[in-house]
């Protein structure tokens, strides 16, 4: 059953990547396509006008590619491959966090290479099942989705193809038994990521979106793999069980790195949640994730939401026993995850994206998760992971149906009063949005509030830090979402045109919005006590770390349990006020504090701080490598300085032969005499 | 002076068959009502019937130690007989359409190798001279054989008057070396010359300086390229190969058997003249724009490569500049039947840009020239490699590292300009087809062709028979 979990998207990817390429081939017999028409948006004005006759269907692209040949077929056959897969996953959830029946799943030995010997196998515990759940329902329910999303896309079968690879992968991480075998997923989710980034690929942004992804995610990379080269160095093994056996004999040991001894295990964490800051775009690292939502909506939902952002989390939690012995590593992870709560928060603020107002949210609420695995509460954690998916994905979806209803328009300046014109869409996203603020008894107030009462009762350095960073944090969130929602659904239409040609979307669409806020209203109740209640060590026994901070965290003051509620009623209600009562407030605001704004709207600057510190530099050393050490070093004093030496050698030489009888006795002469003279003078006739 | 019996002089009838016949041949022409290849046809028969009989003859001096037939002059006697012979074959059909066809060409021919027999063959000064002086008179005559071009004209003039400055030369080499040593002979002179001495260092430059002429080695190359491309093409394929032949194998018996004593002063000469030789025929030939002025150069970068051998003075150096001076005879024989097949309807062309695109119009002519540049440029397995090999294997084993290393990076910017060639002919775009190949021009390129491709896989007679001929000077 694991295995087919595992198996049943790589077989979904490997079927939709051979219609992809039968089509493809059929499509271009012999030739690269080279359509033109193709980059999006491009004819946008012209072609929103034509949308009005046909009731605002429309698609990304210009209208008159036909789609790909089987696309329905692979629609069909990936999506149902995956509710197979989910369905699995649930029964699976229950056998192991209910039934307590842990597996391992052994399947083949990877490689073996002196004292390196990897298995392939698959760790089934309490840890992996929520991940699998989570997984495989978001997977599931965005594959339905994108039948309704992409409809008029013509590379369909590419695109679904692109997505089940991606859950394979995510599946593959997160049921590793080893570091490499994560590592192999990890990398796997990064591809896709790159791929799906750059599924339109003939529009430049969505090709820089996909490289600056892959590339900070190296950086990132690099660190995990240093990791693990740590890991094996100091246990001889990549194992799991062995690392977490050898785990506590390595307090106290030492690593010579860079003439620096540093105490081993926290240089490995600290390498290792080098990894996870890039996965999980955190602060330094986070820069991808607003760039990638270039991609198409479903994919911002499924990967840099529900899914592949929080690897990071998911991974930090799987090696809790080793972060757990790290204390000073645990406080940077509190520190990193405090900060880009706060960070995100702030930036998220300003924005007018609609999509990128949502992943700030999403880096914001990574940065939560992170929080409580630093103070300790691994469950915690991981249990706003769970909830996160839902009301991430949700409002991801949500939006991705507000820019369909909008025909491609995701500034909400641009939008207003679209509550009366998708009403579902509006609950689902007010539905989502209660649930990030943490509205009481939503999935978000049970795991929200109980990582700030974590923070609250932590016992590192950073945890205070952590819990006023934290509350800062959920004030912000809520005034954030409250301010999309109210620019997006309520007010007036700024735009006429689109507004009257706004149109609720497909069933196909509507049916995961709704399933996704059932599972935002409740996944928080349902669960609380597995996750963040007395039933943990119950539920996650040995798969993960726990502390004594669950217990404390139940004994915090009752204006700490309701401050969160209470950050959520102000930043609602300044919303409220703001964008509801006075919508001429805001613009005055930002012109009296018009460098905040301006620091704000432009991320803090990260972007060019980067740009100036690695970017330009990068840029710089390559241009003097290639101009001055390829170009004018090697190549100037090399081949080329060679060969223009010879032909000035020649053209000299050649200046020589006049053509002129008597400059050519006249050499012969100066020949004879010049060896004569050398003779005179060397001596060497006289004995 | 007692006249020598007739029965004494079996060492000289290689000449006298070439020039009782080639008079005889005159008179045949003169009184032929029309002009047809039956001249040339009885040319070559004579050449071969002289090299039949150079072969059979046994070894001996004729005229005191005047003349000498030994293994040496035999191996060099047939190479040049066959450069002689392949430059008249290869003239057939050119004089034919060029509308220059006169019977006196492969006669002059025949005197020039008469000429080029006596100087290989030559044991003193006297006969040196003689030879060198039979010899090129013809050469300046055919040099300027089509009289109505000026260029043909131009070139003949340059060649005798620059001829004439170095006959002066050596004749003044030739007397101060008499004057300081008492004798004419080679061994006279190798035994009087152990002491050395400023004056007769002074005669070896002279007498060098005229040998360096006709071998056209820096500096006493100017005239090649000028003559080059001024002759007429079938002319300049016979200077290519044949005069060269013998002035090296006069150059090689003088230093070696005449100045056995004064061995450091004259390799100094030779070392020089080599270096500046390949150097030159390296750097020079890059800026050709015509085929005849690069083969001219390239004539004399490989004359300087066959000098490395002859630097060594050992038998083992003598030996390849043998086999040089043979597989250069195959190169340059082979490589002037493409150039005489650069022909198109307008008549013939020798610009390097003419055989651009080759390979598509004539991939059979192109494979034939492009093998033939890979072995002047000296690749294995070709022939040339192996001509480079045994010639730095002479130097390096002399001791002359220098020189070898000097010669090797030579070779590196010379392969340059002939893999030019084989990139415009095979990359660049076809210029206008040559007009069909004519027949013994194919036949004298697949044997050179062949030759050098096929060179390596039985190497031993050629070597073998080099290495009798060089020990024979020693």
């Amino acid at each position: 059953m694991y295995l087919a979990i595992v198996l049943l998207p790589l077989l979904g990817a490997i079927l939709g990547a051979v219609i992809a390429l039968a089509g493809a081939r059929a499509r271009f017999p012999g030739a690269e396509p080279s359509d033109d028409h193709h980059a999006p948006h491009a004819d946008h004005g012209a072609h929103a006008a034509q949308a009005h006759a046909d009731g605002g269907q429309d698609d990304h692209h210009g209208p008159v590619e036909p789609a790909a040949a089987g696309s329905r077929a692979t629609e069909i056959i990936t999506t149902s491959l995956l509710m197979i897969a989910c369905v699995l996953a649930w029964i699976a959830f229950w056998k192991v966090g209910f039934g307590h029946q842990d597996e391992r799943v052994r399947l083949f030995t990877w490689m073996i290479s002196a004292d390196l010997k990897v298995d392939w196998a698959l760790r089934i515990d309490t840890l992996t099942a929520v991940m699998l759940v989570v997984v495989t329902t978001v997977s599931a329910l965005v594959h339905l989705y994108s039948i309704g999303y992409m409809a008029e896309d013509p590379y369909r079968p590419r695109f679904f193809a692109y997505l089940s690879l991606f859950t394979f992968a995510m599946l593959a991480l997160v049921t590793a038994d080893n570091l490499a075998q994560m590592f192999f997923g990890w990398e796997g989710v990064g591809l896709a990521s790159y791929l799906l980034i750059g599924f339109w690929y003939h529009k430049p942004e969505a090709n820089a979106a996909a490289i600056k992804a892959f590339v900070v995610n190296r950086v990132g990379d690099f660190g995990f793999a240093l990791g693990i080269f740590g890991v094996f160095m100091m246990t001889s093994s990549i194992d799991f069980d062995t690392i977490f056996a050898a785990a506590p004999s390595l307090t106290g040991k030492t690593i010579d790195f860079f003439g620096w001894r540093a105490d081993a295990l926290t240089l490995i964490c600290l390498l290792l949640f080098m990894g996870a800051m890039g996965k999980s775009a955190q602060f330094l690292l986070h820069t991808w994730l607003p760039d990638a939502m270039e991609g198409p909506t479903p994919v911002s939902a499924l990967i840099h939401a529900a899914t592949m952002v929080t690897a990071g989390v998911f991974m930090v939690a799987r090696l809790s026993p080793l972060f757990e012995l790290a204390p000073n590593a645990a406080a940077f992870v509190t520190l990193i995850g405090a900060t880009t709560a706060f960070f995100a928060a702030t930036v998220g603020l300003v924005q007018n994206d609609i999509k990128r107002i949502v992943a700030y949210s999403t880096c914001s609420q990574l940065g939560y998760m992170f929080v409580a695995m630093g103070v300790g509460a691994y469950s915690v954690g991981m249990f706003h992971l769970f909830t996160h998916a839902f009301f991430k994905a949700l409002l991801f979806l949500g939006s991705g149906s507000v820019i369909m209803a909008m025909h491609h328009e995701q500034d909400i300046r641009n939008m207003g009063g679209l509550r009366k014109k998708i009403p579902f869409t509006y609950w689902c996203m007010v539905i989502g949005t209660l649930a990030l603020t943490g509205f009481p008894l939503t999935a978000g107030y049970f795991s929200k509030d109980a990582i700030i009462e974590a923070a609250y009762s932590g016992r590192n350095p950073f945890a205070i830090y952590a819990f006023v960073m934290t509350v800062i944090a959920a004030f912000m969130t809520a005034f954030y979402s409250w301010r999309l929602i109210y620019k997006t659904f309520h007010g007036a239409p700024h735009d006429q045109r689109h507004y009257d040609a706004a149109h609720e979307s497909p069933l196909v669409i509507l049916i995961p919005l709704g399933v996704l806020a059932v599972g935002s209203l409740g996944a928080g109740f349902a669960f609380k006590e597995f996750f963040a209640g007395h039933e943990v060590e119950h539920f996650f026994r040995e798969s993960l770390k726990q502390g004594h901070i669950i217990d404390e965290m139940h004994h915090v003051p009752f204006i700490v349990a309701w401050l969160p509620t209470v950050m959520l009623a102000l930043g609602w209600g300044l919303a409220a006020y703001m964008y509801l009562l006075h919508p001429e407030i805001a613009p005055r605001l930002a012109r009296q504090h018009d460098a905040l704004y301006r620091f704000l709207l432009n991320k803090w600057y990260v972007d060019e701080l980067y740009n100036l510190i690695f970017v330009r530099p990068a840029l710089w050393f390559g241009r003097v490598f290639w101009k001055g050490g390829d170009g004018y070093i090697i190549d100037g004093f090399g081949p080329d300085g060679v060969s223009a030496r010879v032909l000035d050698i020649t053209r000299n030489i050649v200046r020589l032969q006049t053509g002129y009888l008597y400059h050519y006795a006249f050499a012969m002469l100066i020949g004879a005499a010049a060896l004569i003279t050398w003779f005179m003078f060397s001596g060497a006739g006289v004995h | 002076m007692n006249a020598v019996p007739l029965s004494s002089m079996t060492q000289v009838l290689p000449e006298i068959v070439l020039a009782i016949g080639g008079m005889a041949l005159l008179m045949f022409g003169a009184y032929r009502d029309r002009v047809d290849n039956a001249v040339c046809v009885l040319s070559v028969l004579l050449l071969a019937a002289a090299g039949v009989t150079v072969t059979i003859i046994p070894n001996g001096n004729v005229f005191g130690t005047s003349f000498i037939l030994d293994d040496y002059a035999r191996f060099l006697k047939i190479l040049a007989y066959l450069g002689s012979a392949f430059a008249i074959v290869m003239s057939l059909n050119y004089q034919t359409l060029e509308k220059q066809r006169t019977f006196e060409y492969p006669i002059l021919i025949l005197l020039s190798t008469v000429g080029m027999g006596m100087l290989i063959s030559a044991g003193d000064l006297i006969a040196l001279y003689l030879g060198l002086e039979l010899m090129s008179l013809a050469l300046y005559v055919v040099a300027a054989s089509n009289r109505d071009s000026l260029q043909s004209t131009e070139a003949g003039l340059k060649y005798f008057v620059l001829g004439a400055l170095s006959s002066g030369m050596l004749l003044y080499g030739c007397s101060l070396i008499y004057g300081f040593t008492g004798n004419v002979s080679f061994n006279g002179i190798a035994k009087a010359s152990s002491q050395g001495g400023l004056g007769l260092i002074f005669g070896l430059v002279f007498l060098f300086a005229g040998f360096c002429f006709k071998v056209s080695a820096v500096p006493f190359h100017m005239w090649t390229p000028d003559v080059y491309e001024g002759a007429p093409t079938p002319v300049t394929a016979f200077f290519a190969a044949a005069p060269k032949i013998a002035a090296m194998a006069i150059f090689a018996r003088a230093t070696i058997s005449a100045f056995p004593g004064i061995t450091h002063q004259w390799q100094q000469i030779v070392v020089f003249v080599s270096i500046a030789s390949m150097a030159l025929g390296a750097f020079a030939a890059i800026g050709q724009t015509n085929i005849k002025r690069l083969m001219a150069y390239s004539s004399i970068g490989h004359m300087g490569f066959a000098l490395v051998g002859l630097a060594a003075g050992t038998p083992e150096g003598v030996q390849g500049v043998l086999v040089y001076m043979s597989i250069y005879l195959a190169m340059t024989v082979g490589t002037f039947a493409v150039i005489l097949s650069m022909r198109r309807s307008e008549g013939m062309v020798e610009k390097i840009s003419d055989l651009s695109g080759l390979s598509r119009s004539n991939p059979g002519l192109a494979f034939f020239l492009a093998l033939l540049l890979f072995s002047l440029a000296g690749i294995p397995p070709l022939a040339g490699f192996f001509a480079k090999y045994y010639v730095f294997l002479g130097a390096m084993k002399a001791g002359l590292y220098g020189l070898a290393v000097i010669g090797v990076l030579a070779s590196v910017v010379g392969a340059y300009y002939y893999l030019l060639i084989v990139k415009i002919m095979y990359f660049d775009e076809p210029a206008k087809d040559f007009n069909p190949v004519p027949g013994e021009l194919k036949a004298v390129l697949g044997v050179a062709g062949l030759f050098n491709l096929l060179y390596f896989v039985y190497p031993a007679p050629l070597i073998g028979a080099a290495g009798i001929a060089a020990k024979s000077l020693f």
